[in-house]
C-alpha cells in the first residue's frame, strides 16, 4: 500500500532569546491509506504543531524551517496558498478538541455543512443538502433531516463534535486529522465518537491521525503509534508492541505513570521526575536525558539518531542492551 | 466529634432559568470519614461541583442540610464561614486561573497566612518555605510568577496554598485534569504522602475513574444530580449495581491488549430523556428502557452492604 502522508525530517522553530529553537526536530514518518496511527506525547512535544504543519497552518512566530510533506505523492510545501486550498478539505482534513469553537453559534448546523460541501463541489444546494442529510446520518446523527436545523446550541457535545465530523467529510478527504478530539466528551460519548471514527475509516478507507495525551485512547484506536518528547520523535512501531513493551525509556515511563485502574493503589505511581524541556533550554544529546533512568555521559553529548530496531524506529543510544534486559 | 467530617443530607440545588427549573442537585446524602478520600465521579452536569460549591459554603442549598466538622452550615452567611475556611480549603481545575497572575508565588501561598493574620513576617516566611518543600518545589520558584511555571508546578503551588493554614479537608475539583500523564502521577503521588502525613480528608471531585480508582477509599457515583451508587473502591469497581456504573467502566479507554471489549455500536443511544421517567438514566439503560417499573416507580436507594448501594429497581444480577 502506498503511502498517503510521508514528512521527511520536518523542523520547526519559534524565536527565543537565543535566536530560533526548534519545536519539532527532524520529524519523519508516514501514513498508508486506511492506516490509523496514533501521535502521543505530554503538552509541549509537538504534536499539534506535527498537525498544524500538514494542515499548513503554521503561523508567525513559529515557521517550518525545513522538510519535506507529501500528501498523495505531492510536496505540499511547494504549493502556493492558493494551490493548496484545494487539498484543505478534500485531501486532508482536521477536527478539534472543542466542537462549539469550530462552528458558527449563530447558524444553523445543516447551513454550515452546506456551505462547506458547496465550497469543496459545484452542486445545487438541494443536492448538497441531501448530501448533508446523508452525512448526518453516516456519523451516527438520530433523525437527521430534523436535526439538519438545529443550532449548536441545541446540541449535546458528542452531537456536536459529529457535525464536525461530518463537515470534515464534506470535501470527501482521504485523510483526517483528529486533534484531541475526544478529549473533552465524557467517557461514554468519547467510546461512541471513537467507534464511530473507526468505522468511517473502514468503510472510506480513510487514513487518520488520532493525536491524544490519553495513552487508552491510543491504545484502543491506533494501528501504529508514535510518541514524540520535546519535538522529537522517539519511538514509531505497531501499537500493541509499543505499548507492551516499549524499547525507548521514555515511552516506558510515560506507560508506567499513567493512571487507569488496573494499577495498584497500595504502591506510588512510577511518575517521570523533572519537566519536559522548554524549547530555548533544550539539552544537548538526547532530549530525554536528563530525565532518564537510564542516562550515560554518552546520552549527554550525541543526539541519538531514530533507527530501525526489530520492525520499530527508536530514537535511543542504548536501546539493544536495555531492551535486551527487560 | 464524629468521625464524619462532611455529612450531607438529602442536599437539592435548583436552578430557575427561562426554560423552567433545573434541579442540579437532587436529595444527595454523603458523608467522609476524617482522613480518607470519598471520590465524587460523574459525567459533565451530574452536580458533581455543584455539590463542592454547597460544601465549601460558596452557595446555598435549595433543600437539604451540610454539616462540616460538626457545624451546620446550610443556613451560614459569608461571615460565619470564614472560621471554616481555615479548616476545608480547595483546589481546581486550571493550574493557571486559580493563582493571581501578578503575585509572586512566595505572596500566594503567604495569602491565607495574611487574610487570617497569623504568625508575623519570619514565622509566615518559614511557613511558606515548609509548604514550598512538602510539595516538592524549590527556594528558586519563591519569587516566580506562575506564568513562569508549568502546569504542574502551579498545581503544587494552589496546593500550598491551600495547606497553608492546615486545614483537614481538602476538596479537590479535577485538581489533577489538566495536567499531563507524568505530571499528574507526581502529583497524586503528593496528595496521597500529604494525606498520610497530616491526616487530610479528600473530596476527591473526578470524571477519571482511573484516578478515582487510584485515590478513593469510598466512592459515589453521580448521574443528572443523584448517586446512583456508593460503595468502597472494590465494591464500585469489582462488583457494580448500577448500570450506568457498569457502562462507565466498560467505556474507560485503557492501554491493555490483554482485556477484550464488547463492540459498541457508534450510534448515538437516544439523546433527549425523558423527564417524567422515575429512573433519569432509564433512556441509555440498556435494561431499564423498555420497563415500566423504570418509567413510573419511584427510586430509593437500596443498600447490599453498610456501605454499598445503589438507585436502580433491576440491579447487575451476580
Amino acid at each position: 500500500m502506498s503511502n498517503l502522508i510521508d514528512v521527511r525530517n520536518l523542523t520547526l522553530t519559534v524565536p527565543s532569546t537565543k535566536g530560533r529553537v526548534p519545536v519539532v526536530q527532524d520529524l519523519s514518518f508516514t501514513i498508508k491509506q486506511g492506516e490509523k496511527l496514533g501521535l502521543v506525547g505530554e503538552s509541549g512535544s509537538g504534536k499539534s504543531l506535527t498537525a498544524f504543519s500538514l494542515m499548513r497552518l503554521i503561523k508567525d512566530p513559529v515557521r517550518i524551517e525545513s522538510g519535506e510533506i507529501y500528501i498523495n505523492g505531492v510536496d505540499v510545501l511547494k504549493l502556493s496558498a492558493e494551490q493548496f486550498r484545494k487539498y484543505r478539505g478534500s485531501e486532508i482534513a482536521m477536527i478539534y478538541q472543542d466542537p462549539m469553537s469550530a462552528l458558527n453559534p449563530i447558524m444553523k448546523i445543516g447551513d454550515q455543512i452546506v456551505e462547506s460541501i458547496q465550497l469543496h463541489n459545484k452542486i445545487s444546494k438541494a443536492d448538497a443538502r441531501r448530501f448533508a442529510i446523508e452525512l448526518l446520518a453516516s456519523v451516527g446523527i438520530p433523525e437527521p433531516e430534523e436535526r439538519i436545523n438545529s443550532y449548536p446550541f441545541e446540541m449535546s457535545g458528542g452531537m456536536l463534535q459529529r457535525v464536525v465530523i461530518a463537515i470534515a467529510l464534506s470535501g470527501e478527504p482521504k485523510v483526517l486529522i483528529a486533534d484531541e478530539a475526544t478529549t473533552a466528551l465524557d467517557v461514554t460519548t468519547q467510546e461512541r465518537v471513537l467507534n464511530l471514527l473507526n468505522r468511517l475509516a473502514e468503510e472510506r478507507n480513510l487514513s487518520v491521525l488520532l493525536i491524544t495525551h490519553d495513552l487508552g485512547v491510543a491504545a484502543q484506536f491506533s494501528d501504529r503509534i508514535n510518541v514524540m518528547y520535546g519535538g522529537k520523535l522517539v519511538e514509531q512501531g505497531k501499537i500493541k508492541d509499543v505499548f507492551t513493551n516499549p524499547f525507548h525509556p521514555y515511552t516506558r515511563a510515560l506507560l508506567d505513570s499513567r493512571c487507569d485502574y488496573t494499577v495498584d493503589v497500595n504502591k506510588p505511581i512510577r511518575s517521570i521526575a523533572g519537566q519536559p524541556p522548554r524549547p530555548d533550554n533544550r539539552p544537548p544529546g538526547c532530549v530525554f536525558a536528563p530525565r532518564c533512568e537510564h542516562t550515560i555521559s554518552q546520552c549527554t553529548s550525541e543526539a541519538p539518531t531514530l533507527r530501525s530496531v526489530k520492525e520499530r524506529q527508536v530514537a535511543c543510544i542504548r536501546v539493544e542492551e536495555l531492551s535486551v534486559r527487560n | 466529634m464524629t468521625s464524619q467530617i462532611i455529612n450531607v443530607d438529602k442536599l437539592s440545588r435548583e436552578f430557575k432559568g427561562s426554560g423552567g427549573t433545573v434541579r442540579a442537585l437532587d436529595a444527595i446524602s454523603l458523608a467522609v470519614t476524617e482522613g480518607t478520600t470519598l471520590a465524587v465521579v460523574g459525567e459533565s452536569g451530574s452536580g458533581k461541583t455543584t455539590a463542592a460549591r454547597l460544601i465549601l459554603g460558596l452557595d446555598t442549598p435549595s433543600k437539604g442540610s451540610i454539616s462540616v466538622l460538626g457545624q451546620e452550615i446550610t443556613s451560614f452567611g459569608p461571615s460565619q464561614m470564614r472560621p471554616l475556611r481555615r479548616d476545608i480549603q480547595v483546589v481546581q481545575q486550571d493550574p493557571f486561573s486559580q493563582l493571581n497572575r501578578r503575585h509572586t508565588v512566595k505572596r500566594i501561598i503567604e495569602g491565607p497566612m495574611l487574610a487570617f493574620k497569623v504568625g508575623d513576617k519570619k514565622s509566615r516566611e518559614e511557613r511558606v518555605i515548609e509548604l514550598l518543600e512538602a510539595v516538592g518545589l524549590e527556594r528558586e520558584h519563591l519569587k516566580r510568577k506562575p506564568h513562569e511555571l508549568s502546569g504542574g508546578q502551579c498545581q503544587r503551588v494552589a496546593i500550598a496554598r491551600a495547606l497553608a493554614l492546615d486545614p483537614k479537608i481538602l476538596i479537590l475539583d479535577e485538581a489533577v485534569s489538566a495536567l499531563d500523564v507524568s505530571v499528574r502521577a507526581q502529583v497524586l503521588n503528593l496528595l496521597k504522602k500529604l494525606q498520610r502525613d497530616r491526616g487530610l480528608t479528600y473530596l476527591f471531585i473526578t470524571h477519571d475513574l482511573g484516578v478515582a480508582h487510584y485515590m478513593a477509599d469510598e466512592i459515589v457515583v453521580m448521574f443528572r444530580g443523584r448517586i446512583v451508587e456508593r460503595g468502597t473502591r472494590s465494591e464500585v469497581f469489582d462488583t457494580p449495581g448500577h448500570h450506568y456504573t457498569a457502562g462507565l467502566l466498560a467505556s474507560v479507554p485503557v492501554a491493555d491488549f490483554t482485556d477484550t471489549k464488547a463492540a459498541v455500536s457508534d450510534v448515538i443511544v437516544q439523546a433527549t430523556p425523558n423527564k417524567a421517567d422515575a429512573c433519569a438514566y432509564r433512556s441509555r439503560c440498556p435494561i431499564g428502557k423498555n420497563l415500566d417499573d423504570c418509567a413510573s416507580k419511584a427510586l430509593t436507594e437500596t443498600m447490599s452492604s453498610a456501605t454499598h448501594g445503589w438507585l436502580c429497581h433491576f440491579p447487575i444480577d451476580r
